[in-house]
């Protein structure tokens, strides 16, 4: 703000000086160790070092006793910690069930795959035991973990695609109207009036969609499937209507008012002047909003956790039962054993989401700085 | 006779009586903002109309202790202490970090500089992130990693499970851009004749602050926690595995206990229930109390921030 410490500043100012500035690195150790904790529990994973199969190979006792220890403790997957509270005679017992383990195991083609492999995760797979349509399953549970992403993104996409073709259209037009068109007056109150709507929690959304729009959508359209794409799809719309509209309204704001005079001036019409002068030269603020909206979309949970019917399927039908990341690991985490394969896979989607997400802000943050930036005329 | 139809109409504005595009384009734009006014309008009148027959004091102080699917003796007073008291701790974590971040911003920060600009990237990626990333970080950094190292050598887990205390602590990471959004702007709100009227009797700048500068901008850090409150009473999926509980006969004793939820209930109710007709009742009546909760909270952040702009403009 412009007034500077003097050059004679007591030690106690130059602490508080210090203190105030290391407080303030919060946020940046916070993003920081978001990605890192989240990444931790599921780089095991991501390196190829889980394995998720029903039998595991297994070796016998003599060559188990022949390995280096570091060998050991990758062989009975175990951490190094763990690995230290163990005395020989423990680690002879886990080996020895694992070599009955693997005498027992299912003599299927299926039951050796380690199924945390990547080409696991994303490429297509015959599994013995599903039809020979579903070459993409996520199935955590059973015999065989099958873990495939490919259904859980395409029901992210799909909900977040309803969502910004519900959204995107009624925000904009709103912002324009707000910003541009509405007197002065009405537009004190709409603006606080639709920002509103962000202060209706999610899973209040979620309710919504669920008990009162499924019911009422499906007398309308007359689907199968109550709970599908299209309704947790609108229901989640409601949800970033407030995002996209307080951003574009933010960019078509900031567009100078002399502008608008200006084209006003030369015989244009408000709405001239609206559609032909602000929007363009507010362009890529609407743009930063639908990319700030895609990304609240995809990151929401308890709306598509509760309206998306929650069925793992590969569809292309907006109208059939869907499950998103999200939806996935708010229901599923309770249920996995701590550090499994499987509970490491829900922080591996969680962690692909925020490396999603945090590219999406970016890209709308840096967008939207630099059209203000040109808008106040700082640009070079 | 009949030159004056065959006169070119005349150009300049207000010529034409009618103009047709100029009714069409303001009258689609305003009808879309009426629209979602409409759906606002509409969630909030559903459920104030079927929770309302509910909505009872006894079932605001009632407890779930009977039967909590029991439309006549289901009663939502843990849930309400509950989320009153996450929201509260987490206040305790959010405000001071928030405002002093906030301090640092507008009273310290070189505006141009790399960490100002960094800090600024991250408090607004950190309002960005997924809620349910959150959850996750939160089970994995305050539960696994802190919580087990304060656990070392213990055979039962005190702290390493999931609690109030870390429910809180993870809600306070999500809520902290608004709390620092909030109190900047009111920071930013004060004249700086303020301040340098401060200097100039001889004050120095840490004076000028805690004794100028955050009593004036007392309001805009009202707003903050009001609104981070407001948000974090909400939401349930950063709270799903790190604190909330499905059912407790007990009410939270201590930092490290688990708690019942008043939106983690919605959730419960509304997919959980044996009888979902027969719950309808319950399910809107609790709905209402949280729409309450929130809408409430809002509304005073709405005014208050309503008062510090309005101050603003006047002030410059």
């Amino acid at each position: 703000m412009g007034i500077h410490r003097g050059h004679k500043a007591r030690p106690v100012e130059w602490l508080a000086e210090k203190f105030i500035f290391l407080v303030s690195l919060t946020a940046i150790l916070m993003v920081f160790l978001i990605f890192v904790f989240v990444a931790r529990e599921a780089l095991p994973l991501a390196l190829g070092q889980m394995n998720s199969a029903a039998a595991r190979p297994a070796i016998s006792m003599e060559e188990f006793a022949k390995l280096k220890p570091a060998e050991q403790q990758l062989y009975l997957e175990l951490t190094p910690a763990e690995f230290k509270r163990m005395d020989k005679e423990a680690l002879d017992s886990l080996a020895e069930v694992r070599l009955e383990e693997a005498k027992e195991a299912p003599k299927d083609k299926d039951a050796t795959v380690n199924t945390t492999e990547w080409r696991y995760l994303l490429g297509e797979h015959q599994w013995s035991d599903s039809s020979p349509l579903d070459r993409y399953v996520w199935q955590p549970i059973g015999r065989i973990h099958k873990y495939n992403l490919v259904p859980l993104i395409i029901g992210s996409l799909k909900t977040t695609l309803v969502a910004l073709l519900f959204s995107v259209p009624l925000a904009l037009a709103a912002a324009i109207y707000v910003s541009q068109l509405a007197p002065p007056t009405l537009k004190e109150w709409l603006k606080p009036a639709i920002e509103m709507l962000s202060a209706v929690p999610s899973v209040v959304l979620g309710f919504f969609g669920l008990i009162i729009l499924a019911s009422f959508l499906q007398g309308v359209f007359g689907y199968q499937s109550r709970l599908n794409a299209f309704v947790a799809g609108i229901a989640l719309g409601l949800a970033v209507i407030p995002v996209v509209f307080s951003i574009a309204e933010d960019a078509l704001t900031s567009v100078p008012r002399s502008y608008t005079q200006a084209a006003l001036a030369l015989g244009a019409s408000k709405w001239q002047a609206a559609w032909q002068i602000v929007l363009p030269a507010a362009a890529p603020g609407v743009f930063a909003a639908v990319v700030l909206g895609f990304g609240r979309a995809i990151g929401e949970t308890m709306v598509v956790l509760m309206a998306s019917g929650n069925a793992s399927i590969i569809s292309m039908s907006l109208f059939d039962s869907t499950r998103s990341i999200t939806a996935t690991i708010a229901a599923e985490l309770a249920e996995a054993v701590f550090g499994g394969h499987h509970y490491r896979i829900l922080f591996l989607i969680g962690a692909l989401l925020f490396i999603v997400t945090f590219l999406t802000n970016l890209a709308g943050d840096l967008i939207m700085h630099r059209l203000k930036d040109r808008l106040e005329g700082k640009a070079k | 006779m009949n030159s004056a139809s065959s006169k070119p109409a005349p150009l300049g504005f207000r010529s034409r009586g009618f103009d047709f595009a100029s009714f069409a384009f303001t009258g689609i734009t305003g009808l879309a903002t009426l629209f979602i006014l409409l759906i606002l309008g509409i969630i909030l009148a559903n459920i104030a109309w079927h929770g309302w027959g509910t909505f009872s004091w006894r079932f605001l102080t009632g407890s779930a202790d009977q039967d909590m699917f029991d439309v006549n003796k289901a009663g939502v007073l843990p849930m309400l202490i509950g989320t009153t008291l996450r929201v509260m701790l987490m206040t305790l974590f959010v405000v001071p970090i928030g405002v002093i971040t906030a301090v640092y911003l507008t009273e310290y920060a070189n505006s141009t500089a790399l960490t100002t600009r960094i800090i600024r990237g991250a408090v607004n990626n950190l309002a960005g992130v997924p809620s349910i990333v959150f959850g996750l970080f939160g089970l994995g950094f305050f539960i696994s990693f802190i919580g087990g190292a304060l656990d070392a050598g213990a055979t039962e887990p005190h702290w390493g499970k999931p609690a109030i205390l870390w429910a809180s602590l993870t809600l306070a990471v999500m809520t902290l851009p608004l709390v620092i959004v909030a109190t900047e702007e009111s920071l930013r709100a004060i004249t700086p004749g303020l301040r340098e009227a401060s200097l100039a009797l001889g004050a120095t700048k840490l004076e000028t602050i805690l004794k100028i500068v955050l009593p004036e901008a007392l309001p805009g850090i009202l707003t903050g926690g009001i609104l981070a409150v407001g948000r974090a009473g909400g939401e349930v999926a950063p709270i799903l595995f790190t604190g909330a509980a499905y059912y407790m006969r007990d009410l939270p004793k201590g930092p490290t206990d688990q708690f019942m939820d008043l939106g983690y209930h919605v959730f419960i109710l509304s997919t959980q229930s044996p009888d979902i007709e027969k719950t309808r009742p319950i399910l809107f009546a609790t709905v209402l109390a949280l729409l309450l909760l929130t809408l409430s909270l809002n509304l005073v952040a709405v005014i208050v921030r309503a008062r510090v702009r309005k101050k603003m403009r006047a002030g410059h």
